[in-house]
């Protein structure tokens, strides 16, 4: 236990390694989100904006965008991690760490520490490119703040959850229902579009997913407006799939593994 | 050293099953310290899977061990602290270069960055990696692979390792260059468990040998104890004519020798050492018998699981 932090350092240095050294990864985890923000300012923006004009409340379309994208990166990063983490299960090296006496799940903690530097960076990056194509965030420091804590929260529940798929997923296909459901679920929320304009069914869904109030809060602290009780669901959703992620990773890895 | 005494591997009735079948079925292990132990049969023998709950991988469904003189259920902890692992199930990290895959290893020991970089150079060095250091690990060739493998168990100094099928896979070079290094592990003071469905290998490496059949030993000893309860070992004697094969056969016996007479060749039963080799020969020219070929047939994996088990060694089931 007293070894649990240079072990997980190590394990660490790994993860960010394997990362520098995966060309796919580094598109899925750069390149893609701001192809995502092309895509939706320069040739859907003009047709949604314009839909949706009314409960915009006169902000330009980027402005609304930008927090989808934002979730739909961090949707990415965590497919990219629960590949990574496959793939140390099936080739072997997780069984080699399980037979060191190192400090027990540390393999797990660098993969996550990982996914939410990676998830840092790349958010860095997408602001810097809104900001290119007319992004106009009202938000203060104290806001910045909060957004940066929202999205380290948000990453850090979908790694320990990407980090548990990975750990179960007997292979690299079987982490798919996952990429599918973090990377389909953001269009059926408040990424895109407001709820309001969707059908009263998928309205409903849409309003009570949990990336709706993520959204919603950042958001609200990015354009300066308030963010009512979002803020709250937020963090109780991240914690809550944080905790669920963190517990099933650990008893997986506990587990005898089958081959 | 009064650790010398007690045995590095003690196991008493190991069994696992696995969705229902049985793998191991009440295994009894004693490995003495500083000895390199060899544990033998085909696949499916269940030799991965003991190897797996040695090394703390897998829980056991009833038996004891210690390892090391620690607990397997109790000291898990302990265990790992004392075995290094390298072989089929465990990896090295394809991504990482030869280097960082065995200064990793010294960072996992908490080594320290000087005395880890060191040990890592050392062993690269000692394994002939030098070269290839640099390079990703999964650009090397089988051999290679396994050296790496090995350097990284070394790193942390293991009292006992698990080999497990370490030449499985490899080429005749690379083959006796991983036997020329587990004997010096051996000369070393290193405890070696190490699995192989190779007889050869056992012979050429073990002081004990126990052979594993469909989750049982079914016989232990030394090589030489275990090759003498195994007949087979003989030598081929072809000849040109009826006539050369006959005049043989009755100066070796029609009892002693056993005759392919469509292949015009006489088996007579031997040890394949030099000296039955050179009487053979001696008995051959005092008889003025020509002989056209002559070939010496030691005993293999097949002759001792045909002799111990009544059965060949021929694969089952694939459960490792």
């Amino acid at each position: 236990m007293s070894y649990a932090v240079s072990d997980s350092a190590t394990m660490l240095r790994r993860s960010l390694r394997h990362a520098l050294r995966d060309p796919t990864g580094m598109l899925m985890a750069f390149a893609i989100p701001i192809l995502l923000l092309l895509l939706f300012v320069g040739v859907l923006g003009g047709a949604i904006g314009a839909g949706i004009t009314g409960t915009l409340g006169g902000t330009a379309y980027v402005n609304y965008l930008v927090p989808g994208v934002i979730l739909m990166m961090v949707g990415y990063g965590s497919a990219t991690t629960a590949l990574a983490v496959n793939a140390d299960k099936t080739e072997g090296i997780i069984a080699r760490f399980r037979t060191m006496a190192i400090a027990r799940t540390s393999v797990l903690t660098g993969h996550m520490l990982g996914a939410v530097i990676r998830t840092m960076i790349s958010a860095a990056l997408v602001f810097g490119f809104a900001l290119l194509l007319g992004f106009r965030p009202a938000a203060g420091p104290l806001d910045w703040l909060a957004v940066t804590g929202v999205i380290a929260l948000l990453a850090l529940a979908q790694s320990w959850m990407a980090v548990a798929v990975g750990l179960s997923a007997a292979n690299p296909a079987g982490t798919g229902n996952f990429t599918l459901v973090v990377q389909i679920l953001p269009f059926v929320s408040s990424a895109f579009v407001p709820p309001e304009s969707m059908p009263v069914g998928v309205r409903w869904f849409a309003q009570h997913e949990p990336f709706t109030p993520i959204i919603d809060t950042l958001r609200g602290l990015l354009l300066g407006m308030p963010i009512g009780s979002s803020g709250l669901q937020a963090v109780g959703w991240c914690v809550a799939f944080a905790l669920v992620g963190y517990f099933w990773a650990r008893a997986v890895f506990n587990r005898d593994p089958v081959e | 050293m009064a650790i010398i005494n007690q045995p590095a591997v003690e196991v008493t009735g190991l069994r696992k099953a696995f969705a229902g079948k049985l793998v191991l079925d009440g295994i009894d292990l004693t490995v003495s310290a500083g000895t390199v132990f060899s544990l033998l049969g085909p696949n499916g023998a269940g030799k991965t899977t003991t190897v797996r709950i040695l090394s703390t991988l897998i829980r056991a469904d009833a038996g004891r061990a210690r390892i090391a003189g620690h607990d397997l259920v109790g000291a898990p902890h302990r265990v790992r602290a004392a075995i290094g692992v390298t072989g089929q199930f465990s990896a090295v990290d394809g991504i990482l270069t030869g280097t960082e895959n065995v200064v990793m290893m010294a960072d996992l020991h908490h080594l320290g960055r000087v005395e880890g970089r060191r040990r890592a150079a050392g062993l690269l060095e000692r394994f002939d990696l030098v070269e290839a250091a640099g390079r990703p690990a999964r650009t090397y060739s089988g051999g290679m692979r396994r050296r790496l493998d090995l350097a990284m168990t070394l790193v942390g100094d293991p009292r006992v390792i698990f080999l497990d099928e370490p030449t499985t896979g490899l080429d005749p070079r690379g083959r006796h260059a991983m036997w020329q290094i587990i004997r010096q592990l051996a000369a070393d003071g290193v405890t070696v468990l190490l699995t192989t469905q190779y007889l050869d290998e056992a012979d050429e490496l073990a002081d004990r040998i126990a052979v594993l059949d469909r989750g049982k030993l079914v016989a232990a000893g030394t090589p030489d104890e275990l090759k003498r309860r195994v007949p087979g070992g003989h030598i081929r004697l072809r000849f040109t004519d009826e006539r050369g094969l006959e005049s043989a056969a009755r100066a070796f016996g029609e009892g002693e020798s056993s005759r392919d007479s469509d292949a015009l060749a006489l088996h007579v039963p031997s040890d394949g050492s030099v000296r039955s080799l050179k009487a053979l020969l001696d008995r051959l020219d005092d008889e003025s018998i020509e002989v056209d070929g002559l070939s010496v047939h030691t005993p293999d994996l097949d002759d001792v699981f045909f002799a111990l088990t009544g059965h060949p060694s021929a694969p089952k089931e694939a459960v490792r």
